[in-house]
């Protein structure tokens, strides 16, 4: 069946105008970030800003330690997302080919996981890191992070180790492999782009993370960038608009790197032809 | 490919184990004090800092950290390190948001560890704010009244009379004056009352509203009376009758009606006072602007606050030397460069009196004169005030004033509905 060109055009704009809605936020966000403070106050504001400044990226690294705040929320992020990769590729692998008891359990657990609200959660955690003297640490906090990514994690992992066809398994035993072998040189490597976008959700959730970090992190030498930026925010919600957008702006680069780094391997089709049906 | 694998992570562990040394107690018996303050304004945070390395140059045994804490999430961040042991030594809050840290024991009272200097300075109405049971659990040192600020050019080409804080407009008055000032798409006021009820409450003091009643048995009801009346049936009314207010702002918080204000669209807008350096950096080159005082009612230009206060942590083993910082932090010269950095007043008397207070410029004289009006915040003693702010006044009132109900539903919510909620909490 041929679409018809106007249904093609029809497409696209409707692409288009579902992109334009993802994108707002983010442009009117850079174009406030260049904007100087009279601008920000006009009734009519517009898109190109008409005297362009960096002034408030220059009041924003003054004001705040930006640099390091970038450092601490980039170790935790890359650290969490390692670790969340670390345990739940092998785990995934348990849920998704073995089902036994356990399995079902396991996928329960992890659905019901999902439900707690972690205000809930932050008391205990905070007692049990205390415990372990783990607070105001970075190490403390990827360990939060670990727990709290893992569950959508491994039911993410799950679903992309169900889609490796057990044929490609069964046909390596036949031809004499054991299962490490098979894990590493068939399971492994088709198994990438889920592993590439389970380390992408990790390492997003993490740098994004508000809550834990404000809680957790006392000294401003170990604060991460999502606590840093609430500091252009005063009472009654009065924001300093200019360095806000401008730092807001600079966090929102290191998730776009990384995803612009590793999309390629997140794309599918690695499987295509890997099984005659 | 492996051995880079295990280089990177090994990297990686070093790098987090690095970042995991912490604590605050030195190795060389030096007292080290956690100060956490939420100065966020540039001018702001840049006098804190100061004055902490001010006050480290020359106490060399009494260390003073500065940690950065945000309004925006205070609260929950304080509780957790109350519960965990963790608070700050000296911490930076609001009157309002006292209540429940000094019931629950994790503020020292301050009644004998603060010096009669500073005790005197400040007004015994302004510690009724920190006051809390037989205790005293902050220091307030920063409270702004609410004003109205005015688009000077509008304002005397009407050729209304400009009130002073020595003759202020009553509230009727204020009424016919957005009245005049309205017109040709313009509005003579524009209320931003996205938190209708804190503004409505500390207004309403002028008017003689005090809404909570304690009675002789110590329990506090609600009671909507006519002193209570004033203030909202003059915004509704301005909002419904008159359409000499804007109902487009009723939900907006104060920056968000500044462009219509730099604009031309609306003639006056009440807000913080502090507001005004939001003002001087966004309003347009030539734009004309006056501080104006609220309008007065049967008492006068009396209206409520929650001051900004200074506490020292009930965990601190180091009280004597936290109170000996405060001391430094809000001697009357120190005072007045914090309230200038926040563009707010100081409590101090002392400080009130700097000339820097009294220029007429950017209207620190009408703000200054209006110090002698401010009152507690009528209702941040009572229990249940959050619950009942949230669930029955803030609905009622926006419900209100944008003409939804009439006054008397206003009153049977807030009384009926509003006594229940507090009923609750003083079993």
């Amino acid at each position: 069946m041929r679409t018809s060109t106007a249904a093609r055009a029809g497409q696209y704009v409707a692409l288009l105008a579902y992109l334009v809605f993802l994108a707002f936020p983010f442009l009117w966000l850079i174009s406030t970030a260049f904007k100087p403070p009279r601008e920000l106050g006009s009734l009519h504001p517009t898109w190109i800003p008409e005297h362009p400044t960096l002034d408030n990226f220059r009041q924003a690294f003054d004001e705040q330690p930006l640099l390091h705040a970038a450092l601490n929320s980039l170790l935790a992020a890359v650290g969490a997302a390692v670790i969340a990769v670390l345990i739940a590729t092998p785990t995934a692998y348990v849920m998704a080919r073995y089902r036994g008891r356990f399995a079902k359990a396991a996928t329960g657990w992890v659905v019901v996981s999902q439900a707690f609200p972690f205000v809930l959660l932050i008391i205990p955690l905070f007692l049990v890191l205390k415990n372990l003297r783990l607070i105001n640490s970075v190490p403390g906090l990827v360990m939060v992070y670990v727990v709290w990514s893992l569950p959508f994690a491994l039911w993410m992992l799950a679903g992309y180790v169900r889609a490796v066809p057990a044929e490609l398994e069964e046909a390596a035993a036949v031809d004499g492999a054991g299962r490490l072998r098979i894990l590493v040189s068939v399971t492994a490597p088709l198994l990438a782009p889920g592993i590439v976008a389970t380390a992408l959700f990790a390492f997003v959730t993490a740098w994004n993370e508000f809550f834990f970090a404000l809680v957790l992190l006392k000294t401003p030498e170990k604060q991460t960038l999502p606590v840093i930026l609430t500091h252009f925010i005063g009472a009654e919600g009065v924001a300093d608009l200019g360095p806000l957008a401008a730092a807001a702006f600079l966090a929102t680069l290191p998730s776009l790197l990384v995803f612009a780094l590793i999309q390629r391997r997140i794309t599918g089709g690695m499987l295509a032809g890997a099984v005659k049906s | 490919m492996r051995t880079r694998t295990v280089t990177l992570l090994t990297a990686l562990v070093l790098l987090l184990a690095g970042c995991s040394a912490g604590g605050d107690e030195t190795d060389d018996g030096r007292i080290t004090l956690r100060f956490q303050s939420l100065a966020w304004q540039d001018e702001s945070v840049r006098v804190n800092r100061e004055l902490v390395r001010e006050w480290n140059a020359t106490h060399p045994d009494v260390r003073v950290e500065y940690v950065q804490g945000s309004w925006d999430s205070v609260h929950d961040q304080l509780l957790t390190s109350f519960e965990g042991g963790e608070a700050p030594d000296i911490i930076h809050d609001a009157s309002d948001d006292l209540a429940d840290f000094a019931h629950g024991g994790y503020l020292a009272d301050l009644t004998d560890l603060l010096p009669g200097r500073l005790k005197s300075d400040i007004p015994q109405r302004t510690w009724e704010t920190a006051a809390f049971g037989d205790g005293v659990y902050g220091v307030p040192f920063l409270q702004e009244p609410r004003v109205l600020i005015a688009n000077a050019t509008l304002l005397e080409r009407s050729g209304v009379r400009i009130p002073t804080p020595e003759h202020p407009w009553t509230w009727a008055e204020f009424r016919q004056v957005t009245k005049r000032l309205s017109g040709d798409g313009r509005y003579g006021v524009a209320w931003p009352l996205k938190e209708p009820v804190s503004a409505t409450l500390n207004l309403s003091l002028s008017a003689g509203g005090e809404l909570f009643h304690r009675g002789a048995d110590g329990r506090v009801t609600v009671r909507f009376e006519e002193g209570d009346r004033v203030v909202p049936r003059t915004i509704h009314d301005q909002v419904n009758t008159d359409r000499s207010a804007s109902s487009t702002t009723l939900g907006s918080g104060g920056s968000d009606t500044l462009p219509g204000f730099f604009a031309g669209k609306y003639a006056m807008v009440p807000l913080g006072f502090s507001y005004r350096q939001q003002i001087e950096q966004q309003a347009p080159e030539g734009f004309d602007w006056r501080v104006l005082p609220a309008p007065a009612g049967a008492d006068g230009l009396a209206q409520g606050v929650s001051p900004q206060t200074l506490s020292i942590a009930e965990d601190t083993p180091h009280k004597k030397e936290a109170a000996a910082f405060l001391d430094f932090l809000l001697q009357p010269g120190n005072m007045v460069r914090l309230a200038l950095g926040d563009w707010m007043l100081p409590t101090g008397e002392q400080a009130l009196k700097d000339p820097a207070l009294h220029t007429a410029e950017r209207g620190w004289a009408t703000g200054t004169a209006l110090a002698a009006h401010l009152r507690p915040a009528p209702a941040q003693s009572v229990r249940g005030y959050a619950e009942w702010k949230d669930k029955v006044a803030t609905p009622a009132l926006q419900e209100y004033y944008s003409g939804a109900i009439g006054l008397d539903e206003l009153r049977e919510r807030l009384e009926e509905d509003g006594n229940l909620v507090l009923a609750r909490y003083q079993r």
